[in-house]
């Protein structure tokens, strides 16, 4: 289910004095099954776009087509496309409502008017996906879990629609280390069990560059780049400019290469940094102590 | 009059809850330190931040600051004027529709003539470098200038500790490090008490003291290079160590002769550096 948008143009309050430009002229083209990171300062326009493509907004110009269907057209049923692109937004947990995690987990499939024994086996599937116990936890207020597993529940939520996509802005933010490399590794878990489609948003530099396969880069609402994560951090100043970072350890290694180190600067994990300094180290014979 | 929080002999316990969410915490802040508090989701660094300013007060134990009760009524204002908080969420601290008036609430508040008002809000958004901001509205400000414009509504309120609740948390690379910019210009140049409370293990190791929590009890207690060096015992309470310092540790499994302490970009280059 490729999604491809085109000439994506949005205006908030158009032909007001408050008539503001959130996004202009996107051209983007998401494949089937690719992990993608959505990177920008605040305000650059992620949450706007990312709404375009489950048709929370619809584009002022321009198209969003989506299995080969423009979901911009007026006469898109846009419930079936809610069910197959799952948007898991900021704060997710804000949204739980219901008595029970399992009657939580349960309301997007009853909606789609699924029978009763698809809809447990949804939930369940669901809650384990996101590594909770499912008759531990089914019977509980989701108001009586921690943080990162009332998250989980939300989480769950969206995916026991079986969504094809999965959109999730900021997942980890305000997790400790440990829930929020929890959540990142059920995500890269879920991108290979379903072979979903995965959009990720995310400020932290370090998860973007070890996880995904190609980022897309907006600025003041243009998507000003996309590439691998080793084209785009090659670009320190660029990303700089634009209030982006690289990773902690790429900075290490272009001050390295400042004080005449032969490393790579486009090193995005310790792994990798590990290896190159090795190399360099060995290289002019350092004895091992 | 000690110029110092003291906690001492705290518990605290949810009135809905079972269970505490504080246990037998003894800690003393001095003025002019700056000290970290990390720690799990759940293990009361929140609880904990709400007790230094009186928004909270001891199930069990006391807290004083400057030699007052955070349990006298009398004097609450008193402390809230000594120690302030900041969130981590800045648009829920924004109560203006301007930045200078938002900055002028809490002196407002406190009932200071408006002439020194207007002083004070001058400074705080000098120090906060927001000065030329103070007409704007809020809401078109970054989040990195927001949760300065919170910063500068406390600054006005002239504390001597200043207590932070993840206030990074929410921000883009830019507007965290013009925070911590900010904070540690507070600490140097201010000579205010820093607070920090972060998941963010690069922030916590600019302070002089790092405290780490789990499950309501402070279980580590040391300056950054003594906390950070313990990376499996850090690991194994669910936190993590900046990634200079993961490299350290990596490259002294090698057989290298690097320091397991490394916690900065530039401590790990000139370590390297000298080994060439």
């Amino acid at each position: 289910m490729p999604i491809i948008i085109k000439n994506l143009s949005h205006v908030y309050m158009p032909g007001t004095p408050f008539e503001s430009v959130a996004l202009k002229d996107i051209n983007w083209e998401i494949s089937d099954g690719e992990f993608w990171g959505l990177i920008g300062h605040t305000g650059s326009g992620k949450s706007t776009l990312i709404q375009h493509l489950n048709g929370l907004l619809r584009p002022t110009s321009g198209e969003i087509i989506i299995d080969g269907v423009n979901i911009a057209d007026k006469k898109v049923n846009l419930k079936e496309i809610r069910q197959k692109i799952g948007l898991v937004f900021q704060y997710p947990e804000h949204q739980l409502f219901e008595e029970t995690v399992e009657k939580d987990v349960a309301f997007g499939p009853k909606n789609m008017g699924l029978t009763e024994e698809e809809i447990a086996i949804r939930v369940k599937d669901a809650l384990e996906a996101v590594g909770l116990d499912y008759r531990e936890v089914k019977d509980r207020s989701p108001f009586e879990l921690s943080g990162g597993q009332m998250r989980r529940v939300a989480i769950a939520g969206v995916l026991a629609m079986k969504p094809k996509v999965l959109i999730l802005d900021e997942p980890t933010v305000g997790l400790d280390p440990r829930g929020r490399d929890e959540i990142l590794e059920e995500i890269v878990y879920l991108r290979k069990k379903y072979e979903m489609t995965i959009i990720l948003v995310s400020h932290s530099m370090e998860d973007i560059a070890r996880l995904v396969d190609k980022i897309a880069v907006l600025h003041k609402g243009q998507l000003v780049k996309c590439g691998t994560p080793k084209e785009i951090f090659k670009d320190r100043e660029g990303l700089s400019s634009i209030g982006l970072d690289v990773p902690q350890i790429t900075h290490l290694m272009y001050r390295l290469r400042e004080r005449g180190w032969d490393v790579p600067t486009d090193v995005l994990t310790v792994e990798e940094a590990k290896k190159a300094i090795l190399k360099v180290i060995r290289g002019k014979g350092y004895a091992r102590a | 009059m000690a110029a110092e929080i003291r906690l001492e002999n705290v518990f605290y316990q949810y009135s809905q809850s079972k269970d505490l969410a504080l246990k037998e915490i003894n800690l003393t802040i001095k003025k002019g330190e700056f000290v970290a508090i990390i720690g799990p989701n759940g293990s009361g660094k929140s609880t904990l931040a709400k007790l230094f300013n009186g928004l909270f007060t001891p199930t069990e134990g006391d807290v004083w600051v400057d030699g007052l009760n955070t349990k006298d009524k009398d004097r609450i204002w008193d402390i809230r004027q000594k120690a302030g908080l900041v969130f981590q969420n800045p648009d829920n601290q924004i109560v203006a529709t301007i930045v200078e008036e938002d900055v002028a609430f809490g002196p407002e508040n406190l009932g200071i003539p408006p002439e020194e008002i207007r002083k004070r809000v001058y400074e705080a958004l000098k120090t906060v470098e927001l000065y030329e901001y103070a007409q704007k509205a809020p809401h078109l400000l970054s989040g990195g200038q927001k949760q300065r414009v919170a910063i500068a509504g406390i600054l006005a309120m002239k504390p001597d500790y200043i207590i932070l609740d993840e206030p990074t948390a929410m921000l883009d690379p830019v507007g965290r490090r013009e925070v911590n910019n900010t904070i540690k210009k507070l600490n140097r140049e201010e000579n205010k008490t820093i607070i920090l409370i972060t998941h963010f293990m690069e922030e916590a190791v600019q302070a002089d003291r790092v405290f780490v929590m789990e499950k309501g009890k402070i279980v580590m207690e040391g300056n950054p290079k003594d906390i950070f060096s313990k990376v499996e015992k850090l690991k194994q309470i669910g936190l993590d160590v900046p990634q200079v310092t993961e490299l350290a540790n990596s490259l002294r499994a090698e057989g290298l002769d690097v320091r397991g302490d490394i916690l900065t970009i530039d401590e790990m280059v000139e370590c390297l550096c000298r080994l060439l």
